[in-house]
């Protein structure tokens, strides 16, 4: 590995029957633009078909460089203009379905409001300074308790998965209080913390937390082995081979938990706001309901359906980031 | 290409990580058996002693399942032994024994790393980044992927990917280099050629080499001795059965006669029918064919 190892070699690689041939035959592949021209291009040239060396690499790579999957070639189905419109259709198909059926008359707007009905209680709220607040308010506790559940699911689910002791110690526990369904914990947490921020955020805390717990925990128990023992062999310890082998291996699953956790935290947003609030969009829903608005009604639950899609969006940006930089 | 190469034997040159120097391997009574499913245990390997010299390379040929891998992971301190100890430079082995390299028998690139970086991992910790990325770049042009550093393992041949794990290996610059079948996956050629680069750097650095292979031609190209492992008849566990001092200096001929008969001794050794060549006489000259 020193120097004279390498210009030995070198000189020897020059020295070779093929070594010159590369750069040669290197030219007609970039004109031809598919890597299976290459092969056929050694033929002319006066050169076994198959050199099978490291010289006919390099030419290999620069097709891809050159020729490589152009935005043209691309399927229909994975461009970002074709995804969109795709995606929009079924929403404006049902949209137009709604429209019709409620001015059809066919279904009391006791039952169905039409969209413009929907509309005005939007612009109702609105002018009153409501809708803005509602909003504002849930985002802001699915967030906070998202953010909190996230991060303590994350740090659960390191010391579990990475170390026995702590699989043996807490995993047995956590798994009992994964078990209790989300709203037997209402009344505990209103008694303890009053009907105020806190009881809500933690609610959805416990409900972002055990999905980023579970599979974080388990992705890091199943860190391929052969790559942790060579990454051991080649003296990684600790928090090296932490950063280098295992957080690597698990950022795809790190960022689909933190994707699945979101959608739990509206969930419980709802479920906590629902039962005791007097804003957000859950107590909206609530109190439509006691008021008989189903205008309203309407209006929380696209309004739910719409900030859930946003923010399950900007973290598939992030999934989307992670998988081209680790995947 | 054997014609062509000079020895450069002379000392480290500058840039190279901290030389290690090559360091004595000594087996034992090297034994390991696993748990078998039913709960019992099933001996692998049995009784191994094996002396190996500072600086020599040592070729293990053995059927396939007879524990090649395992010894090689009991000397690299990746697997202990159920009897027997191991000592590198008279110390014992411990567990990820830093003094060794491993080319492990897959390449076990990290997928989400670039060849290059791949590399890199193998350098001796405290390698000044400067020194590090000049000496992962002459390892990835002697082993050919020069043009294929930024590439992600899965955008590359199984045998280039093979090709980068020998040279992290390399980078090691360790005093023990443990190569599992480190041209298993590669064509003739390039076999061959990495064959050569193997004995350059041996020849520019000599450490301990200890290689398992499956080619009885490559062992007498590139060892100073050729240790046979097997199981004694009905005997449960390996052992060495044959060793064979390869005569000569290298590069060797491949095509001398006296390999031949050696040849002809190992595949006997390896119970593999030479085709008509009676046994005891000069055995043909011609190179049978990987996997026989
Ligand atoms: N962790 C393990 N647990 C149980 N048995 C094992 C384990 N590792 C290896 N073995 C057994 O040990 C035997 C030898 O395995 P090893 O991988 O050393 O063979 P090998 O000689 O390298 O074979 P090959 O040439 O095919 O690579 C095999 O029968 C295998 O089943
Ligand atoms: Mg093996």
């Amino acid at each position: 590995m020193t120097t004279d190892a390498a210009k030995t070699t070198d000189t020897e690689r020059s020295g070779l029957p093929d070594g010159s041939v590369g750069s040669a035959f290197a030219a007609p592949v970039a004109v031809g633009g598919r890597p299976v021209a290459a092969a056929d291009a050694t033929g002319p040239v006066g050169v076994d078909a198959r050199p099978s060396g490291d010289e006919e690499r390099p030419a290999a790579a620069s097709v891809i460089r050159r020729g490589g999957p152009g935005r043209d070639r691309r399927a229909l189905t994975s461009r970002r203009w074709f995804r969109i419109v795709g995606g929009a259709l079924i929403p404006l198909a049902l949209l137009a379905a709604w429209q019709v059926v409620s001015t059809s008359g066919a279904v009391p707007v006791s039952q169905l409001p039409s969209p413009e009905m929907v509309w005005l209680a939007a612009v109702d709220l609105a002018e009153r300074g409501l809708l803005g607040l509602y909003v504002a308010i849930s985002t802001q506790r699915v967030f906070i308790g998202f953010a909190f559940g996230a991060l303590f699911g994350l740090l659960a689910g390191a010391v579990v998965g990475l170390s026995r002791l702590g699989d043996v110690l807490f995993s047995p526990t956590l798994g009992a209080v994964r078990a209790v369904p989300s709203l037997a914990w209402v009344p505990l947490l209103i008694l303890w913390f009053g009907i105020g921020e806190d009881s809500k955020v933690i609610l959805i805390s416990i409900g972002a937390f055990f999905p980023v717990y579970t599979i974080v925990a388990a992705s890091l128990r199943h860190v391929d082995r052969r790559l942790l023992e060579a990454g051991r062999a080649f003296g990684l310890r600790g928090a090296t081979l932490f950063a280098t082998v295992q957080l690597p291996a698990v950022v795809p699953s790190v960022i689909a938990a933190l994707r699945l956790a979101l959608a739990q935290a509206w969930l419980f947003l709802v479920a906590a706001e629902l039962i005791a609030s007097s804003m957000g969009l859950g107590f909206l829903l609530s109190d439509s309901g006691n008021t008989g608005r189903i205008d309203r009604i309407f209006l929380a639950i696209i309004l739910l359906a719409v900030l859930g899609k946003l923010s399950d969006a900007l973290v598939g940006l992030l999934e989307r980031w992670a998988v081209r930089r680790w995947a | 290409m054997a014609t062509a190469r000079t020895a450069p034997a002379g000392p480290a040159s500058a840039g190279a990580a901290t030389a290690a120097p090559a360091a004595p391997v000594a087996l034992r009574g090297v034994g390991r058996a696993f748990t078998a499913p039913d709960g019992g245990t099933r001996d692998v390997l049995r009784g191994v002693d094996l002396d190996v010299a500072a600086g020599e390379i040592v070729a293990i040929l053995g059927p396939s399942g007879c524990g090649k891998s395992t010894l090689l992971r009991i000397v690299a301190g990746l697997d202990h032994p159920t009897s027997g100890e191991v000592a590198i430079d008279e110390a014992p082995v411990r567990p990820y024994d830093v003094r060794c390299a491993v080319g492990f028998q897959e390449p076990r690139l990290l997928p989400w790393r670039s060849i290059e970086k791949n590399v890199a991992l193998g350098l001796p910790r405290g390698t000044a980044r400067r020194d590090g990325r000049a000496q992962v770049a002459r390892l990835l042009e002697l082993v050919g992927l020069a043009e294929f550093a930024g590439h992600r393992p899965h955008e590359v041949s199984g045998g280039m990917a093979q090709r980068a794990s020998l040279a992290r290996a390399l980078a090691r610059n360790p005093e023990v280099l443990l190569l599992d079948e480190p041209f298993g996956a590669l064509d003739a050629l390039t076999r061959l050629k990495m064959q050569d680069l193997l004995l350059d750097v041996h020849a520019a650095e000599p450490t301990t080499v200890l290689l398992v292979t499956h080619d009885v031609d490559e062992a007498l190209q590139l060892a100073d001795r050729i240790v046979l492992l097997g199981t004694d008849g009905d005997e449960p566990g390996a052992g060495i059965r044959q060793t064979v001092v390869v005569p000569g200096h290298r590069p060797r001929d491949r095509g001398s006669a006296e390999l031949a008969e050696l040849r002809g001794r190992l595949l006997d050794g390896l119970g593999i029918d030479r085709h008509g060549a009676a046994r005891g006489i000069q055995a043909t000259t011609t190179i049978p064919h990987y996997p026989y």
